[in-house]
This record gives structure tokens, C-alpha cells and sequence, in this order.
């Protein structure tokens, strides 16, 4: 059994919650409603997170493109999908929603652009 | 290692340094400037209170007093040739106890003696009526009609920009590390070579003591002298409109309270006596000392408005007086060392002194071709509408505004890095053309700044620094 | 001299809710002005998700809103003007402006919506003591330089302030490869959202530390170090609780100014308490047909809000221009904040023009648990609702119904303040 301590970020409340995992079994106290426990039990169980980053553009009218993974990622997996981002470099024209890496860190989810960048 | 000859060099590109170089461009002489960071008005120069005195603090025939009586005296016509800013907006010192008028009457009759024109003692209602935020407790002030306001980037640049222009070498990133006597005068030894001169013009600032005592044995002693500045807002820089100083009392010396020649409120400065000769860090305790006593003389100064602290070192020295002339036992080797307050006032004064003295020994003659004439940074804000239009059609870079807060264009920008001695840093820029000295202190302008400053010089955004090498803005490619 | 019916100033957020708002209501001449060299502002480079849960009911990056309006603003054909800096407004709506290619010219507006979004507070706001090396950058410019121009900007960092900006880069830092070591926060709870906390600081260990500021900064050329001490309740630093961290950048979050010298310079009346204009109901300031709306009229938290008031900005500067006059019937009614609530926008109420529902938002002044948020109606409480908590980093609001005023035909004031019982 394993006992951890976190912090809901459903509201600003921010109710310190203790999650106490046993396997399948999760028993979450601390909470003030039920969006602390969804919050709990998701966190302990499977963490994630959208990934934020830019990356250098050839040929574009700017230096930089935004990217995100388009889902949610585990959040394990962060540091190895900084690494592969920050490998690339995409060419001009990028379109919002425009696949920049297939499969993230074999997470089968993609970095997609999320700013438009014209060629010169 | 490489190995420069000159007839002359001039130890430091502060106000006086250039000041000396300014004069001495004057004279056919080989004549170079060298100065340790990458830029003139590095020093006590670029943070002192930019106050142009009227001439009543020092003691009456002192070094101080002539120096400083001259200086305020050539700083208008100055301020037309080299196209500077200054502004005779008049000094008041204000004493706050009966009992201290004695002190004020002596200020005044010390001021006579020096010749400082137009003294008048005035009581505290009329000091009130001049300056309505004068303190209430104010009995009596003395006020100086001659005391002025100046930039003191603008001074010394323009003297550089001036001398450069007129022939005067400038070595930057050159620290002089040891003076050695030669039989044809001095050598220079520097960490790129030797640098071969005739003569010496030591205006080292807080470091001239240590250059002097390399070839004299009649030694002198500089202490920093540490003081502490807050910088206002715009809005409130019509706070007051003269200088306004504390008669230096029970309240020990006091702070002062001006507005500075670009509508800042200036408050400052602390004194403390340190050891570091670059420690020119701002202390907190020193901080809270301008806020308090800046408040005896002013009320209501409004400091929820500083937009920047900053403190810069002052050369004292042992013997209190300025030291301006050949050393005893180093023929050819000259001081300006000692260069306190009111150094800035003094330096046109003292550059021309020691640059007659410079060129008597030398037995050098005047340039035929000479020009004092210097134009300054042209300012687009200070244009008609109809001239500034103009402006932009011919050249469309003025039409870009880069700092905001002080309606700087990119064509002021390009102009500071690249007309004489032109900017290789951000602190240049700022000093030329006030790019980020405004409000925001800088945070909107300087990607931009920076682009523009990379661009104009090809250099690599990483290679940007603030100022001295090792400043640099970026740790590298993201 | 150029004439349009609505001048905004500001192409970020808020000028283009704005723009598209006052289009949609019937207003064909408009023109944005926009001093960077793109329109969404400050969005372009807050690369992380967040942003368009209330707009959009979905979650998105800064620079996918803003190419949401953005497009908006493209799709309605709306003029717009980059790289161009309104120099001054007057009374009469003019407004100079300056750019490379039609110099210095002036415009004259029928209206003219403010928004022109805010600056950060820099260091010299905050007098922190110390030396004047590079490495020192306010969290936005820091931002900036990462995420547009992709340049790092540190290796080993320390922040100063926990809002919002200031965790976010804490985290992207991290995430580029620097060593975020500690932030340090004033005041006793975080300016920042939780979420925040939590996804930028827990996640990668970072601490935060509550009741914390800078005291010293060293380094001549680049930072080398800084020093944090703990603060009491004056908020002023313990002597003997100082720690140091070697470091070659600090960055500042430490609060956010509307950006009012233009509105300033023409006497609009300004709130002490948000630095942005004071407004009525319809978003308009002290100078007829003058709007303002977004962070120039108070900091928000969220852009959704930024575009819903700039919303009500548009529409309101479009009716404006329609009937080229003041209504006539007012009965302005002025809103007090009191106990505990910091101030309303808007400022004033006109209870006989209001739209059906209005919008009022306000921050309050210290962290609050379980208490009341109440209406008064001249002494009568109309309404109150119990909040679990109450922080000064999130901006709270409550709707009035121009129903709830048929009973008070005489209203002086209305007063919204927090409660314990």
C-alpha cells in the first residue's frame, strides 16, 4: 500500500488531499467534493499532461513555431517528448493542426502546430 | 601582443577623460583614449546626480572651487556647441532650524567668495512659494539661480563623440595594468600589448590613486565613496522643478531631490565609505535611507514610483580636494584624480586646463582644421509634426517605435550604434538614445533592441551583452 | 485627416473581441491598431494550454485563440494596422499615430475602444537591492525571447513572484533544460492559479516559498547569485532567515500595470485601486465614447473574460456610434466595493439602460474562507452566496439583473462586499 499527498487543483480551494493506493483500490480523503476524488484517482492512477513547446521554422516569416501534443500524454513521458521536440525543426508554411511529430515517444500521440507560420 | 604609439593617452572615458580627450583634440598631438569597459561613461560618470552646481559647497581656494566655478560657467556654451541637454532650473538649500541659519549664512558667504553669481538667501515662505512641496519645517534657503541639471550620458558622449571626431583614438576593453617610465615618457602595459606615450592623462576615477602611485612616489589614497539613488517616474517628475539639497546639519548630510534634464525625479544620494572599488551593488539599508530623508525636504515624494535604484561610486580623496595638474615627480604624467562631487560640473574645466598644460609641455600647436561644432542624436519627439512626417518619409525607421515608454524609433536606435563611437552594447543604447529608461525599465523593448543591435553590427544574438563582456543577455539557442 | 467610426487601440485580445463585436453589431468602418507586428498580442507567446474553456469549451494554446479571433477579425474583413503606435488621443478622438509607412498621421474617431492590455511590473518597482547585472528579465520578456525568438535565456534560475507568468516559466524552463530552484512569493498565498502550482512547480519538484523575497542580487556582468530572506507580516525581510542560490538568471513576476498613458493623457478618470479607467456599465470611461475593456481596464486572470468584456466593449462603442449620443434618461448609480471586495468594474451602473444583465467583476483583498459575497441595494441585502474560498489571484463576479432595480425607482448605491456570517 502506498499513501500520497496532493493538492486538487479543481478550484482555488486547493483541498490537501491524502490518496491511499492499494493495488486496484484507491480511497481518496482530504476532498471537499467529488472533483477532488475524479482528481485523486486520475492522478495517482494514470497522470497526464498536454505538452507546450515551439520549435525553430525554415523558411518561415517567423523564428518559431508553437507545437502541443494533441492529447493528453503520460506524464512519465514528458521529458522524453521535450527531447524529441526539441530534435525538430519544421519548414514554412505550418498551419495550425499540422502533424510535426507522429507519435510521440511511442505514445502513438502526435505534436501538432498551434500557430500558423506563411512562408517568405 | 600588440604595441600602439601615441603623443598623449588619456588613462579612462569618463566625463573628465573625455573631457581631456575633447580639449586635447584640439592640439596636433597623437592623442588616444583608453578605458577599461566597452563603452565611455562606464563609471562614476553614468550614476552620480546629474546636478550642474552652482559652486557653493567647496571651500574657497580649493581645486574644487576654481574647477567648479568654471565649469558651471562653460556648461551653457558647451551645451550649444556639442548639442547636450542642460537646463539652469536653479538650486535651493533648505535649512530646517533657527539655529542652523548661521550654517546658511556661511553656505552663502562661502558661495560669494567662490563667485558664484546671484546668491540670495530667501525665507521658507518664499522657498514655499517657489517650490509648493518644500517642507512645511523649511525656514530658510539659499538659492542658487546658476545650478543646473544635465545628462550626464549626454556630456560625456557628446565630449567623446566630439573628440573622436576630431582625431582622439579610443581604445575600449583595454585596462591599463601597469605604468612603467621610459626614457621617451611612459609605457602603458595592457593585456594586449604596450601602449608607447609621451604623456599621461590620469582620469581613472576610483583607480587613479593606483595608477598615480605606479610612477609617483608622493602617494595618494582614493576611497570609494558609495551612494545610493532612486529613480522616478515621469509622473512625478514635476514634483519639483529646482534642485532641491538639505543644508548639511544636525541631520548630517542630507539628500537630495531633483528633477533630472529627461523629467525623472531623482532622490540621492547616500554616502558610505567602502572598501570594494566595484562594489556598486544598492543596499537595502541605504534604500530606505533616501526614502526617509528624502521626505525631510519634499512631502509627499511620491515613492510608490520608482522605477529604478542604482548606485555609483565616488572617488574621495585622503586629502578632500581635487587633484588636477603634473605629478611633482613624474614630469609628463598628469592627475585628474580625486574627481568627486562636483566632478561633472567641473570636467569641460578641468579637460581644458589640463589639455593647455598637456599640449605647453609638448610645445603642440593647434589644428587648423579643428571643429567643435558636434550635432547631436536627432529626436523625433522634439520635431514639429510636420518635420517629423518628413523625418519618416525620408527615412521610414523613425516611424517604428521600439520603447514605448520613451517613444524611441528604430531609426534613433540605428543611429546610436552607428554614428562616431557608436553603441556595442544595451547599456549604450540606453545612454545614447534613452532606450529603455522609461517605466517598464526595458521589459517590452529588448528583444527588439536586441535584434536591431545584432543586425546593425552582425553580430550573433548570444554575443549580445548589457555592457562590459560577460554581460550577456542570452545563454544560447533554445 | 482619416475618419472611421471606431478606433481600437490594441490588437491583442481584447481589440479583437472588440472589433469582431462592433462588426457583428453594424458597424462597417473600423480599424485596429496594433503597435507589434502581428495581431494577439500577448497571446502569441503564452504557448501552454489553458486558454478558451469558457469561450471555446475547449482547451487551447495562446496562439490557437488568438487565431481563433484572429481569423474572426479576417473573415469580417476588418482594416487593421501592425507596427504602428498611437503617440496620443485627445478629447476630440483624435488619434496620432505613427508607423514606417504613413508616418506621423492623425485619425479622427467617432469611437474609440482602449485596449491596450498591460506591462510588468519591473525590479525597480519592487527597490530590491543589489547589483545591475544581465540575467535580470521580467518573466514575460523572458517568454518572449524563449518562445518566439527561441533563444534560453538561463541555466540556473530563481523567480521572484508566483503569479501566473512566473509558474508558467517556471515550468518551461525546466522543460528547455534550466534549473528552476526556488520560487519565492511575498505574500503569504500564491498569485497564481492552483493548477498552476500544482503542473509547474510539484510536478517537476519545484519550491515555492510563501512569505519570501529577494534581498540581494550579485554578479557585476551576468547574475552569479541571489539571496531570499523570509518576511514577516509588515512584509518586511527577518533578518537571519536569508538563504542563498547561485544562479545566472532571476526572473520577476511580480505583478501586472494597465497600460494607461494615453488615457491618461487625456483626463480620463482612473481607478487608484486597478490603474485602469474607471467605466460605467456600458464599458465606457469618464470621456464620452471613449471605451476600455481587457487588462488595460484591470488585470485579468483568464482571456476568456478578456474577450467577454471586449465583447460588451464592441457592442456598446457600435450603439454608441448608432445613436451619436449619450442616453438621456440616466440614472447612474455608483458601485461601492467594500469589506474585503477591492473594487468593481464596472464603477457605476445605469440602472434605466443597462442591458437585461450585467457583469460585475471584482478581486478581493486577502485569502478568505467560507464567507458570504452580498448585494446591497442601498442598505438592503439582495443577494448572497457562499464561497468555500475567496483569493485575491482569481477574479471573482456577480450578475445584476435590470429586473431586481424595478423596486428601488430612487437606488443611490449598490454595495458588494464579502461576509463572514
Amino acid at each position: 500500500m502506498e499513501t500520497r499527498e496532493l493538492i486538487c487543483i479543481g478550484c482555488p480551494l486547493g483541498c490537501p488531499l491524502t490518496v491511499r493506493v492499494d493495488g486496484e483500490n484507491v480511497d481518496v480523503s482530504g476532498n471537499t467534493c467529488k472533483r477532488g476524488d475524479d482528481y485523486a484517482r486520475k492522478e495517482v492512477l494514470s497522470p497526464t499532461r498536454i505538452v507546450t513547446s515551439s520549435v525553430h521554422v525554415k523558411g518561415g516569416e517567423l523564428e518559431m513555431v508553437s507545437v502541443k501534443t494533441k492529447e493528453d500524454i503520460p506524464k512519465g513521458k514528458i521529458f522524453e517528448i521535450m527531447d524529441e521536440i526539441r530534435k525538430i525543426t519544421v519548414n514554412a508554411p505550418v498551419s495550425i493542426g499540422d502533424v510535426v511529430i507522429e507519435n510521440a515517444a511511442g505514445t502513438g500521440i502526435p505534436v501538432i502546430a498551434t500557430k500558423n507560420v506563411a512562408g517568405v | 601582443m600588440k604595441e600602439w604609439s601615441f603623443d598623449a593617452v588619456i588613462i579612462g572615458g569618463g566625463v573628465t577623460g573625455c573631457a581631456v580627450a575633447r580639449e586635447l583634440s584640439r592640439y596636433s598631438l597623437r592623442t588616444a583614449l583608453v578605458e577599461r569597459e566597452e563603452d565611455v561613461c562606464s563609471g562614476t560618470s553614468k550614476a552620480n546626480s546629474a546636478i550642474v552646481h552652482a559652486g557653493h559647497d567647496a571651500v574657497p581656494g580649493s581645486v574644487k572651487a576654481r574647477f567648479n566655478i568654471e565649469g558651471n560657467r562653460m556648461m551653457g556654451e558647451l551645451a550649444k556647441e556639442l548639442d547636450f541637454e542642460f537646463e539652469r532650473n536653479g538650486s535651493l538649500i533648505l535649512c530646517f532650524a533657527e539655529e542652523d541659519r548661521p550654517a546658511l549664512t556661511e553656505l552663502y558667504n562661502k558661495g560669494v567668495k567662490n563667485g558664484v553669481p546671484d546668491l540670495k538667501i530667501i525665507t521658507g515662505d518664499e522657498a514655499r512659494a517657489m517650490e509648493p512641496n518644500v517642507s512645511d519645517a523649511v525656514v530658510a534657503a539659499l538659492y542658487a539661480p546658476t545650478g543646473g541639471i544635465v545628462c550626464p550620458f549626454g556630456l560625456t558622449i557628446a565630449l567623446a563623440e566630439n573628440a573622436c571626431d576630431n582625431g582622439v583614438e579610443f581604445l575600449f576593453n583595454t585596462e591599463v595594468k601597469n605604468v612603467v617610465r621610459t626614457d621617451a615618457g611612459y609605457d602603458l602595459e595592457t593585456a594586449d600589448g604596450v601602449i608607447h606615450t609621451t604623456y599621461v592623462v590620469n582620469a581613472a576615477g576610483v583607480y587613479a590613486d593606483e595608477i598615480h602611485n605606479m610612477v609617483s612616489e608622493r602617494k595618494l589614497h582614493i576611497t570609494p565613496r558609495k551612494g545610493d539613488y532612486c529613480l522616478l517616474d515621469k509622473e512625478a517628475g514635476s514634483h519639483v522643478k529646482h534642485t532641491i539639497f538639505q543644508l548639511p546639519g544636525k541631520l548630517g548630510k542630507g539628500i537630495l531631490v531633483t528633477p533630472t534634464i529627461h523629467g525623472n525625479l531623482l532622490t540621492g544620494p547616500t554616502a558610505k565609505d567602502i572598501g570594494d572599488k566595484e562594489a556598486t551593488a544598492t543596499t537595502a539599508e541605504e534604500l530606505a535611507k533616501i526614502m526617509e530623508k528624502g521626505s525631510v525636504s519634499v512631502k509627499n515624494v511620491p515613492f510608490r514610483q520608482v522605477i529604478t535604484s542604482f548606485s555609483g561610486l565616488r572617488a574621495h580623496e585622503d586629502g578632500d580636494d581635487f587633484i588636477v595638474g603634473e605629478a611633482q615627480d613624474a614630469p609628463g604624467f598628469f592627475d585628474a584624480a580625486g574627481i568627486e562631487s562636483p566632478g561633472l560640473t567641473s570636467a569641460p574645466a578641468i579637460g581644458a586646463y589640463l589639455a593647455e598644460k598637456v599640449a605647453k609641455k609638448a610645445g603642440a600647436g593647434k589644428k587648423a582644421d579643428w571643429n567643435g561644432r558636434r550635432k547631436g542624436f536627432v529626436r523625433p519627439e522634439k520635431l514639429s509634426t510636420e518635420e517629423r512626417a518628413a523625418l519618416i518619409k525620408e527615412r521610414p525607421e523613425y516611424g517604428t517605435i521600439i520603447c514605448r515608454c520613451e517613444g524611441v524609433s528604430e531609426g534613433e536606435i540605428i543611429d546610436a550604434i552607428n554614428r562616431t563611437l557608436g553603441a556595442v552594447s544595451l547599456d549604450g543604447i540606453k545612454r545614447r538614445v534613452r532606450q529603455g529608461m522609461g517605466r517598464c525599465q526595458a521589459g517590452f523593448c529588448t528583444p527588439r533592441t536586441m535584434e536591431i543591435l545584432a543586425r546593425e553590427r552582425g553580430m550573433e544574438m548570444e554575443d549580445i551583452c548589457k555592457n562590459a563582456p560577460g554581460s550577456n543577455m542570452l545563454t544560447g539557442q533554445k | 485627416m482619416a475618419k472611421h467610426d471606431i478606433v481600437i487601440i490594441g490588437g491583442g485580445p481584447a481589440g479583437l473581441a472588440a472589433a469582431v463585436a462592433a462588426r457583428r453589431a453594424g458597424i462597417q468602418d473600423i480599424l485596429i491598431l496594433e503597435r507589434d507586428g502581428c495581431l494577439g498580442g500577448i497571446l502569441n507567446q503564452c504557448i501552454h494550454n489553458g486558454f478558451g474553456l469558457h469561450t471555446f469549451k475547449e482547451e487551447l494554446t495562446g496562439p490557437e485563440y488568438a487565431a481563433r479571433y484572429i481569423e474572426m477579425v479576417e473573415e469580417e474583413k476588418i482594416p487593421y494596422k501592425l507596427n504602428t503606435m498611437v503617440i496620443d488621443i485627445n478629447k476630440d478622438k483624435q488619434v496620432t499615430v505613427i508607423n514606417r509607412e504613413d508616418g506621423l498621421t492623425t485619425i479622427q474617431a467617432k469611437a474609440i475602444i482602449l485596449a491596450m492590455g498591460c506591462r510588468e511590473r519591473p525590479r525597480g518597482a519592487l527597490n530590491i537591492p543589489g547589483y545591475r547585472p544581465a540575467g535580470i528579465y521580467s518573466a514575460g520578456t523572458a517568454q518572449r525571447l524563449m518562445n518566439i525568438e527561441g533563444f534560453s535565456v538561463g541555466k540556473e534560475v530563481v523567480i521572484l513572484g508566483s503569479g501566473d507568468i512566473g509558474l508558467i516559466m517556471a515550468r518551461r524552463m525546466t522543460l528547455e533544460g534550466a534549473k528552476v530552484k526556488v520560487v519565492a512569493e511575498l505574500m503569504p498565498y500564491s498569485g497564481g492559479l492552483k493548477r498552476n502550482i500544482v503542473q509547474c512547480l510539484d510536478d517537476y519538484g519545484i519550491p515555492l516559498k510563501l512569505s519570501h523575497t529577494v534581498v540581494n542580487i550579485e554578479g557585476k556582468e551576468r547574475v552569479t547569485g541571489i539571496t531570499i530572506a523570509e518576511v514577516g507580516p509588515d512584509r518586511k525581510p527577518i533578518p537571519g532567515t536569508e538563504e542563498h542560490y547561485s544562479c545566472d538568471t532571476l526572473l520577476l513576476s511580480v505583478g501586472l500595470i494597465p497600460e494607461n498613458e494615453l488615457s491618461r493623457s487625456i483626463g480620463i478618470r482612473m481607478s487608484r485601486i486597478t490603474s485602469g479607467p474607471e467605466v460605467n456599465d456600458q464599458l465606457e470611461t469618464s470621456t464620452e465614447g471613449v471605451f476600455a475593456c481587457g487588462n488595460v481596464l484591470h488585470v485579468h486572470d483568464l482571456v476568456d473574460y478578456v474577450s467577454e468584456e471586449a465583447t460588451l466593449a464592441g457592442i456598446n462603442a457600435a450603439e454608441y456610434v448608432k445613436s451619436g449620443q449619450e442616453k438621456d434618461n440616466a440614472h447612474l448609480v455608483e458601485l461601492k466595493a467594500e469589506n474585503g471586495v477591492r473594487y468593481t468594474v464596472p464603477q457605476t451602473l445605469d440602472i434605466n439602460n443597462m442591458q437585461e444583465k450585467v457583469t460585475v467583476r471584482f478581486r478581493v483583498a486577502d485569502v478568505y474562507k467560507d464567507r458570504y459575497i452580498s448585494v446591497y441595494y442601498d442598505g438592503v441585502q439582495i443577494s448572497k452566496k457562499k464561497k468555500k474560498v475567496l483569493a485575491p489571484g482569481e477574479m471573482e463576479q456577480v450578475v445584476l439583473k435590470k429586473d431586481s432595480f424595478g423596486q428601488y425607482p430612487d437606488l443611490k448605491n449598490i454595495v458588494i462586499c464579502t461576509e463572514v456570517e
